[in-house]
Formats: C-alpha cells, structure tokens, sequence
C-alpha cells in the first residue's frame, strides 16, 4: 500500500481530520442539542424571559401596585406596552414580577414531582418482593384522589404554619410548590417503574451485575440513564401543569396573596373584562403559552441529545 | 486433574413459578481446575445458563433459588455469601462473557468508560490509569485504533467487535475463572472462529480457567479439554474431549454427536441427518428415573424406576447411565 501514491494522499487527508471527531460526552449532546432547531429556538426564548424576569427592576421602572385611575383599563400604548389593568396598574411590570413566581414554581414543583416519582419507580421497578405492588397501590391512590379537594384541604390546613416559618410569600411558595409538585408525582412514577422493569433485564445490567456492580450502580449508572429519555419528557410537561396548577389556586384564592400578580392571577383577574380589555387576559396567556411550549421543546430537544444512539 | 479451582457439588437451583418448582438444576456436579477449559454442553433448557449464573449468583431471587449444594470457589462456598461480598469476587476472581454482545453493554456510555468502571471500582485505579488500561486491554482484544475507539458508543461497533469489548471487560480484572456463557452463538462462523482463537489467547495469556457453556459441539472440541455434558438440569456425563468425542457412552451424547452434521458422510451416503426424537422433558415433574428415558432408544424398565447415579468409568470418564457397567475397579469395591 505504500507505494500507491492517491492511498497515502487520502490516508494524509484522512488522519488530521479523524481526531476532530471525539468530544467529551456533554459536547456531543450539546451537539445532537443544537441540531433540534425548534429546540435552540426554544432555549432562547425561554433564556429571553428569564432574563427579562430577573432583570426586570432595572429595564422597566414602573411599580407594580402603582395604582392611577386615570389609566385604567389601557390598551397597549408606549407608556404601557402590555395595556393596565382595572386599576390602572403597568401590566408589563406585574408581568415581569409574576413571571418569577410562576416560572420558579413550575420548575420547582416539577424537580418535586419527578425525584419523588423517579425515587417511588425506582424503588417499585426494581423491587421483586412485595415493596413493588405495595407502592403502586399507593400511587393508584394517589391518582384516584380528586386533586382540587385535596390541595384546597391541605393549604387551608398548612398555610399559616408555614407563613410563620418562612414568611407570608416564601411559606405560600414552598407550601404550593410540595403540593403541586406531591400531587403529580404518579405519572413518574408508572412511567419509571415501567422503564425499570423492562431495563433491568436487560443484558447489559446483567453484564454488570456480573462484573460486580451493586444494586445502588446498576441503577443509578446503567438502568436510570436509559430511562431518562420518557423522564424528561414527563418532566416538562409537569412545568407546565404545575404553573397551569398555580394559576387555579391563585384563581380560587388559596395561592399567593392576590397582591403578588402571578400569571395565573394575572390571567383571572382579566376574565371579567374579557370583552373590554383582551389584551390583559392575552399577555399572561401568551406568556404561559410560550414558556411552557418553549420547556416542551427543549424536553424534546434533550432526550434527542442525551441518547447517544442517535447518529450525528 | 489441577488442582481445583472450583467445586460445584450438588448444587440444586430451583425457580418457583405460579405451576410450581421448576428444578433447572438438580444436583450438578462440575469440577474446573486452574487453566483449564471445561464445556458445559447440552441443548437449550437444560440448565447449562442456570448452572454459570448460580456460581455467580446472578440468578432472579425470588423466583429462583439455590436450594442445595455448594460453589466451592478455592475452598470456599460462594452459596451463603452476602451481596457486597459476591460483588467483590465478580470480576476480579470469576468474570462472565455473555451470549448477547449487540445487547450486553450499556447503549448510553462509551466502551471506555464501561470498561474504565470496572477498573476503578475493583482495582482502585485512576482516571488515567484506567483509561490507559483500558487502551491496552482493547488492545488486547485487537481492536483497531484503541485509543480512538474508546471514545465510540456500543452501537458503533459490530457484533463481533462488541463480543471483544465484552471479554476485554471480563478480562480488566485478570480473573482466575472466566465463564462463557454461549459467547459465539450469536455470532456469524468466520467471527466464531476469531472469538475462539481470542479467547485461547487470552487464556494462554492470562491463565485463567474458562467454563465454555455452549450447544455447538464443534466448538467445544476445538477448545475444551474437559466436557460436561448435562441434560434436564443434570450431568449425564463427563470427559476428557478425546475420550468423550471417540466414546460418547450416554446414549444421550452419543445422539449429540451422530447429530453433528458431517461434510464427508452427507456426501457420499445422501444419509438424513440425524436428530434425537422427543424434546426436552418439562423440568416442573421430571419424570422419575433417567431423565433421558422417554427419548432413550435403549430405555428399558429399569431406567424408569431411579436416576442412575454418576459413576466414573475410567480415565476421568464418568456416565450416569445403567447400561454402562462402572469400571472394574470401581465395581470390585
């Protein structure tokens, strides 16, 4: 082979091009990531409105309880680019402070319900005794609970004990990010335990098994990452159930005090001015509309880019 | 026979189902000494797998369960043995080598963090250090460009790659016994052929004694020294290959040879191949007596009545059949 000259010219070409190739695993997904188009678009957005949220004080000056009847119900103008409410409050500004509320609960609650789950699952899928069934019973209980009743119950019952521990806005936080997120854990749960079972007979945990991997390894390094893929997609859908589930409460006034203009409160208060004022219902919606789409996507995105198997 | 390295005796594994005991294993007997290579043949379902997989103690318990015997690993039985200790002779004393490549590894990592793992969890290596070894295992198990395919997914290797990856692993940890539990059968033959090869390199290499589970009788001659020879969950007969392979005396080993199919008498007597009638029997309620009775040519009354018990014959050469007279040594005792 050495003497034939085009075989050495496309060995040269071939070598200094090979070692490009290898990336360090998260490079790779960032890779497969980048090749979902609607995903980066996504991520963008979503990154938009973060920013936008956080950094809201300083890009938009107006208060959010400043209160001027001569402005009221607004339409959008360049003094209120999102149009006033009743009250003749800045929409724009108690958008972008509710925002953080029901973006920090949607997140919140689904890191909630997905390791609670992930951790119920997991226990159930590998279980080979009794463990199994028994928590299964326990989360067909959970999901034939009727979850209004239930959660009205429970903040009645918790609200002012966690008030006086982490005050009036930090214990209405935590108090509906654990209820929202324990109440939606059951998806999950079946889904991982489902994912569990088939897995862990799987050769390959088998192989480990084999080479000496403990029950913890096997399924925290071979069977849970190739469980992942559902997991995420659930997770993001749980986002968005969890601010859909925030809005409700605040509607039915067991949420946040109704000064903190969450989304969903936001979104309810308009519903009386529906025919005068659409906008004010529209913005809100829009902006649970486009975050919880956005999170979809991005869900979408990710299981693509952390399944290896998916040829670049 | 070496020194032995492992002992099963009399090891009885049971599977509870909603039908009742199925007794896979049923009082097995298999000695394997250091560096040597023993068969374990027999057709699918007579408990060959469930055999290797009681050693290691991978069997599903619950349903399953050793309910007897002994796995004397170097004198000592792995069968009381808890969890954390099993995890720490896997690999490092007694490795396994699986039927499956294309399934057996993780799809989610590359092969060299899967090999990388073992390293570092049982021999306490580095990062570095495990990665250098596992180029030089890959290596090894002549695998082109070690160094870059480290770095690839199990799916970007072939079958026959993946089956090198897979022993390379087993071997990271130089155990003393590698079990092969059917490592060629998935495998197309000129593959067969290296893996073969492969593993009696390594085996020269490294020294280990390997338990070589297969169905294909070509190559346990090619490889063992020793084969056992099981059937519904029992061993029916043992032999050095030589012997085993001039003067099969179970007529049950006998029917697995004469259905070898053979390149020369194929052509010049256009004879059928033949094939041993019957199937398995269900191991739920084996029949009493000679498992092999109801498809035995030979069987008569007698085999029906008790299991005939393993007697040596000679030369190593042991048989459980009543119409083999024990040797007169043994018989004059």
């Amino acid at each position: 082979m050495d003497g034939s000259i085009p075989a050495s010219r496309s060995a040269e070409l071939a070598a200094p091009a090979r070692p490009a190739r290898h990336y360090s695993p998260w490079l790779d997904a960032w890779r497969r990531f980048r090749r979902h188009r609607l995903a980066v678009a996504s991520l963008v957005i979503l990154g938009l409105m973060i920013a936008a949220i956080l950094l809201a004080p300083f890009i938009w000056g107006l208060a959010i309880n400043d209160i001027d009847f001569t402005a009221r119900l607004k339409g959008p103008s360049w003094q209120h680019p999102f149009g006033t409410d009743d009250l003749g409050q800045d929409l724009l500004a108690r958008m972008l402070y509710g925002g953080r509320i029901s973006i920090a609960v949607g997140l919140a609650a689904m890191v909630v319900a997905i390791v609670v789950g992930t951790i119920i699952g997991a226990v159930a899928g590998m279980s080979r005794g009794w463990v199994g069934p028994a928590l299964m019973w326990l989360t067909d209980l959970f999901l034939s609970l009727p979850t209004l009743p239930l959660l009205l119950l429970v903040i009645y019952l918790f609200r002012d004990a966690l008030k006086s521990m982490f005050g009036p806005e930090g214990g209405v936080f935590v108090l509906i990010v654990v209820v929202i997120g324990g109440l939606r854990w059951m998806p999950a749960a079946r889904l991982v335990r489902a994912q569990f079972l088939s897995l862990r007979e799987k050769e390959f945990v088998e192989a480990a098994r084999a080479l000496g991997a403990s029950k913890l390894r096997q399924v925290v390094r071979h069977i849970l990452p190739n469980a992942l893929g559902p997991v995420i997609v659930a997770a993001t859908i749980d986002v968005a159930a969890a601010i859909i589930a925030e809005s409700t409460l605040s509607f039915l006034g067991l949420g946040f005090p109704p000064d903190i203009p969450t989304w969903g409160r936001i979104l309810f208060d308009a519903k009386d001015y529906l025919d005068i004022a659409p906008y004010w219902a529209l913005f809100p919606g829009a902006a649970i509309f486009l975050t919880v789409l956005s999170i979809n996507f991005i869900g979408d995105g990710l299981r693509d880019a952390l399944d290896p198997r998916k040829v670049m | 026979m070496a020194e032995p390295l492992l002992e099963i005796r009399g090891l009885k594994t049971h599977f509870s189902t909603d039908d009742g005991m199925v007794q896979a294993v049923d009082g097995v007997d298999i000695t394997i000494g250091r560096g040597e290579t023993v068969g374990v043949v027999g057709e699918s379902g007579c408990g060959k797998t469930v055999t290797a997989l009681s050693v290691l103690k991978l069997i599903a318990m619950p349903p399953g369960k050793i309910v007897a015997g002994e796995v004397l690993y170097q004198g000592r039985n792995l069968v009381p043995l808890g969890a954390d200790e099993m995890d720490r002779i896997r690999a490092k004393d007694i490795a396994m080598v699986f039927q499956e490549p294309m399934t057996s590894l993780n799809p989610v990592y590359t092969v060299g963090e899967q090999i990388a793992e073992v390293l570092r969890r049982h021999e306490g290596l580095s990062r570095r250090d495990a990665a250098e070894k596992t180029i030089e295992m890959l290596r090894l198990v002549q695998i082109p460009n070690p160094d870059r395919r480290l770095n690839d997914y199990p799916h970007q290797f072939s079958g026959g790659m993946r089956q090198r990856v897979m022993i390379a692993m087993a071997l990271s940890c130089s155990p003393k016994l590698l079990i092969a539990d059917e490592p060629t059968t998935a495998l197309d033959v000129t593959i067969q052929a290296q893996i073969l090869e492969l593993l009696a390199d390594m085996k020269s290499r490294f020294g280990m004694a390997i338990m070589l589970i297969t169905h294909a009788m070509g190559v346990v001659a090619e490889t063992a020294q020793r084969v056992v020879v099981m059937y519904a969950g029992k061993v029916i007969e043992e032999a050095p290959v030589d012997a085993l392979f001039a003067n099969p005396r179970h007529p049950y080993t006998q029917g697995l040879i004469r259905s070898i199919p053979r390149i020369d008498t194929a052509a010049t007597q256009k004879a059928r191949l033949e094939a041993i009638p019957g199937v398995v029997p269900s191991l739920l309620n084996p029949p009493p007596g000679c498992r092999f009775a109801p498809r035995c040519r030979y069987a008569m009354a007698k085999c029906r009545e008790a299991v005939p018990p393993l007697r040596e014959v000679g030369g190593g050469h042991k048989v459980a059949c009543v119409l083999v007279e024990p040797a007169l040594e043994m018989a004059g005792r």
